[in-house]
């Protein structure tokens, strides 16, 4: 019983990260409707920023600060620049622009800070959360980090008017149009704040896994995971959905003999496809009705 | 004064010529109606002034041109469009439609006491304010609709097919509302209907338009009198 | 995201190429096909095996082509059909000493029913949830392939090495040549076939769940049957193509078998022009040879040139190959008018 009581706290930790992911997830998916695969690529490339802000002398919480405020922008840019000029292609071809995305991020990051992994410090220290062996500071700090950002977006779309603002045009754009909603700088803006998102995630992942062009990969396909768990509308379903996730990941491992590390992400994966043909549309997701 | 000229105006789905050189204008303060039978370019017509298809010919506003304006910025002129179907915002909340009716303008002071004059046109809506207007009725979600145009307080008011769908006592309570907010918000009305006889009974001047062109016009009472017409184009 | 979506203002998720277009004109056709044929006797042997695997990507391409462009349904995991396919063939050459001609119809036979029962959950899912489980699918195969049970079968992580097989009949060929040919035939086979299907009363049935999915159910087609059986063939023809990579390569490994490869399908699928089949060589060679042009500009940057020159066909042409056969064929039009 204490193993799985271990297992499960430790899973809650490796969560947050998932579920930090997935709420960037969200983010764009509620801007655009779509899945951006580039996105882990998008919160490596803020981390590295960040590290090189601190490889130049700013402390943490400047370069931190600074990272976000580069990374809304940077969003902003790649959207209107890269995708804006895709706005009538179909799905496919957004699909193929994300992947172009990826590659050129990952290969520019790797460029400028090589592969070599790097150390990325955390500002909640490494120490046992509470003086407990299971958790530390850090993941205590994730966890934290990643509730107090599910209430913010929380606050956001509830009762700020760009928030209200940003659910009509994700919801139905023509007559967010006809309410003078302006639906092309609603999806950049959704394109900045989950840029923003991601980057707090790249920088409290970074800690445990170590900064490299090639960490995010798996943590993306993680928090997709959590995010279609949760249900792709709901920020709070992403997060309920990083959690059982990362607990799931943990119980598989343990439990099922024969599984190593390989065989966790796609077995992650099937419990997601699971779920997915017994409830589609996720567990806090709202059921879509198609009116004929 | 003249509120909207259109001249010459042609609009296109794809490759499908719908408008074939329309004409007409609205006065300022007037209720104006665009009859026809289905298919003839009525809907057509109110998506063109709205830039949310493509079109060529002259629209102007308040002598304004609306050429080549996104349709959030035509909206933002004062032009407020209920569309077919209502577009409502199924998943918010009647007060959250009402707010939404307003997010373009500036002056945030004056939208609270806005909603609570909607609330007293609509009573029903206070009822549900809280409510997801996905749940209301039909009559409600209209009601809902044409509350949410007037939230952006607009000197233009273009309604597509008020009626669809209602029972005949709430189109009247409905086009009453209509008149009351023409004549004490001075808001001018287009309204395309294919219900012709309420529609004539609130308008004053009414055009008759035939696949994407305006065949007839005149004032409200020689349409609604003149049988032939009637017969003709309007069926009844 | 509203609740309730209407289904008819609903876009289709993959747009509808026009009717009379999954394919070419006979003439440039027979261009090609004459092309195609006369190529290999004028140039090296490794050019000829860059120019195999052309055909094997480009049928891997088809495959998907039939499935989302033909039936409108998404998949990121053709790698794993692929796979499959690829040690079909290792496992009866190697192991039960099966004649490699003999590999592709049982790859295809056992792709078909692999790519089938995975029709089934894909029924209840689409559009984005589809394309993640297919993701899912190709990520876990590389996995499974590595599994110990499986491993005195595959050869676990080292994989399987394949006898090259001679040209028949003691034809004076290379082995690389008679493989080209050989490939040539059984693409040119494939590419018949596929026409045919979408011609025919499943194609037009796939084409409709395709437009517009409760339309056609309303009319009676039968979902579940069609799609399922879209994925099937997909499934198959994949299979086809891995069997034969296996060959040509003489190699199987579970490495071969990534992601990588599925997104690979997918761009080429992309930049042929979705829906098209012809397209498909284009996609295939932009994927077969632009990654070595990315390397020859930039050794570092390899990835990024990639991603740049792929931003450029989408930004030009959006649909693809077809869109610049579509233009050329328009100029053709107005040259011979004037």
């Amino acid at each position: 019983m204490e193993l799985f009581t271990n297992q499960v706290l430790a899973g809650i930790a490796t969560g947050a990260i998932y579920a930090c992911m997935a709420l960037a997830v969200v983010m764009i998916y509620q801007a655009i409707d779509h899945l951006n695969f580039a996105q882990g690529e998008m919160a490596m490339f803020s981390t590295f920023i960040a590290w090189q802000l601190m490889q130049w002398g700013l402390g943490f919480w400047p370069a931190f600060l600074l990272t976000l405020v580069i990374s809304f922008a940077g969003g902003i840019v790649i959207e209107r620049a890269l995708f804006k000029p895709l706005t009538n292609a179909p799905i496919l071809v957004h699909v193929a622009g994300f992947i172009a995305l990826f590659a050129i991020l990952n290969s520019v990051a790797g460029l400028t800070w090589d592969f070599t992994i790097k150390q990325f410090p955390s500002p909640f220290g490494s120490s046992g959360f509470l003086g407990s062996q299971l958790i530390s500071t850090h993941q205590a700090g994730m966890i934290g980090v990643t509730l107090v950002l599910l209430l913010l977006l929380f606050i956001f779309f509830r009762y700020t008017r760009i928030g209200l603002a940003m659910r009509a045009a994700a919801s139905l754009p023509e007559s967010a149009r006809l309410v003078g909603i302006n639906t092309s700088w609603m999806i950049a803006l959704g394109w900045g704040m989950a840029s923003a998102i991601g980057a707090i995630a790249g920088m409290l992942i970074a800690p445990v896994v170590f900064l490299e062009p090639n960490m995010m990969g798996g943590i993306l396909l993680y928090g997709f995971a959590a995010a279609v768990l949760g249900g792709l509308t709901s920020p709070l379903g992403a997060v309920v959905g990083g959690f059982l996730v990362g607990v799931f990941e943990n119980l598989v491992g343990t439990y099922i003999p024969g599984v190593g590390n390989e065989l966790k992400l796609p077995i992650a994966l099937a419990l997601i496809i699971v779920v997915l043909v017994i409830k589609p549309s996720g567990l806090f997701g709202r059921a879509i009705v198609q009116r004929v | 004064m003249s509120m909207l000229t259109i001249k010459d105006l042609r609009a296109y789905y794809g490759q499908i010529q719908a408008l074939h050189g329309l004409e007409f204008s609205l006065n300022e303060g007037s209720v104006t109606t665009l009859l026809g039978a289905n298919g003839a370019g009525k809907t057509t017509t109110l998506r063109a002034i709205c830039n949310m298809i493509r079109s060529t010919g002259n629209i102007e506003f308040e002598g304004k041109p609306l050429a080549g304006m996104s349709t959030e910025n035509v909206v933002r002129l004062g032009i407020a469009h209920v569309p077919q179907g209502r577009g409502t915002f199924t998943n918010m909340t009647v007060e959250e439609n009402l707010q939404l009716g307003a997010i373009s303008r500036s002056d945030t002071k004056n939208i609270e006491s806005d909603i609570e004059r909607m609330y007293a046109h609509f009573p029903v809506l206070k009822q549900r304010h809280t409510q997801q207007a996905g749940t209301l009725s039909g009559g409600e979600q209209q009601m809902l609709a044409v509350a949410r145009a007037l939230m952006l307080r607009p000197r233009l008011m273009l309604l597509d097919e008020p009626s669809f769908g209602l029972a005949p006592l709430i189109v009247r309570d409905l086009f009453g509302i209509l008149g009351k907010i023409n004549r004490e918000d001075k808001v001018t009305i287009l309204v395309v209907e294919q219900n012709a006889q309420l529609a004539l009974e609130l308008a004053e001047k009414a055009y008759v338009i035939e696949t994407g062109r305006i065949v007839m016009s005149g004032s409200a009472k020689e349409i609604a009198n003149n049988e032939d017409i009637r017969k003709s184009y309007l069926g009844y | 995201m509203s609740t309730v979506q209407d289904s008819v203002s609903q876009p289709a998720a993959v747009a509808a190429p026009s009717k009379k277009s999954m394919t070419v004109g006979t003439t440039a056709t027979l261009v090609v096909f004459a092309l195609l044929l006369i190529t290999p006797l004028f140039v090296k042997n490794f050019i000829i095996f860059q120019m195999t695997m052309w055909l094997i990507y480009a049928i891997a391409i088809l495959a998907l082509n039939i499935l989302t462009g033909g039936s409108g349904q998404f998949s990121l995991g053709q790698s794993a059909f692929y796979a499959v396919g690829a040690y079909t063939a290792g496992i009866l050459m190697e192991h039960m000493g099966v004649n490699y001609a003999l590999t592709l119809p049982a790859a295809g036979i056992i792709c078909f029913i692999f790519g089938f029962l995975f029709g089934f959950p894909a029924l209840r899912l689409s559009g984005v949830y589809l394309a993640l489980a297919t993701f899912a699918l190709a990520v876990a195969m590389p996995q499974l392939l590595k599994l110990g049970v499986f491993e005195h079968w595959t050869g676990g992580v080292q994989g399987l090495v394949i006898t090259k097989p001679d040209a028949p009949f003691g034809l004076k060929m290379s082995q690389d040549m008679w493989l080209y040919y050989f490939t040539l035939a059984v693409s040119a086979l494939i590419y018949v076939l596929a026409v045919n299907l979408l011609r025919s009363r499943s194609g037009r049935a796939m084409m409709a769940i395709r437009d517009n999915q409760i339309a056609a159910s309303a009319m009676g087609v039968d979902l579940p049957l069609y799609k399922t059986l879209a994925f099937g063939v997909s499934a198959a023809f994949t299979g086809v193509a891995g069997a034969l990579g296996a060959i040509v390569v003489q190699f199987v490994a579970p490495d071969s078998f990534t992601i990588q490869l599925a997104i690979a399908i997918f761009l080429g699928m992309v930049v042929g022009g979705v829906g098209w089949l012809p397209g498909s060589l284009v996609g295939s060679a932009f994927i077969v040879f632009v990654p070595n042009v990315a390397e020859h500009i930039s050794k570092g940057l390899s990835g990024a040139v990639f991603g740049v020159l792929l931003f450029v066909v989408i930004f030009l042409v959006p649909h693809g190959a077809r869109q610049v056969a579509y233009m050329i064929e328009a100029l053709f039009r107005r040259k011979s008018k004037s």
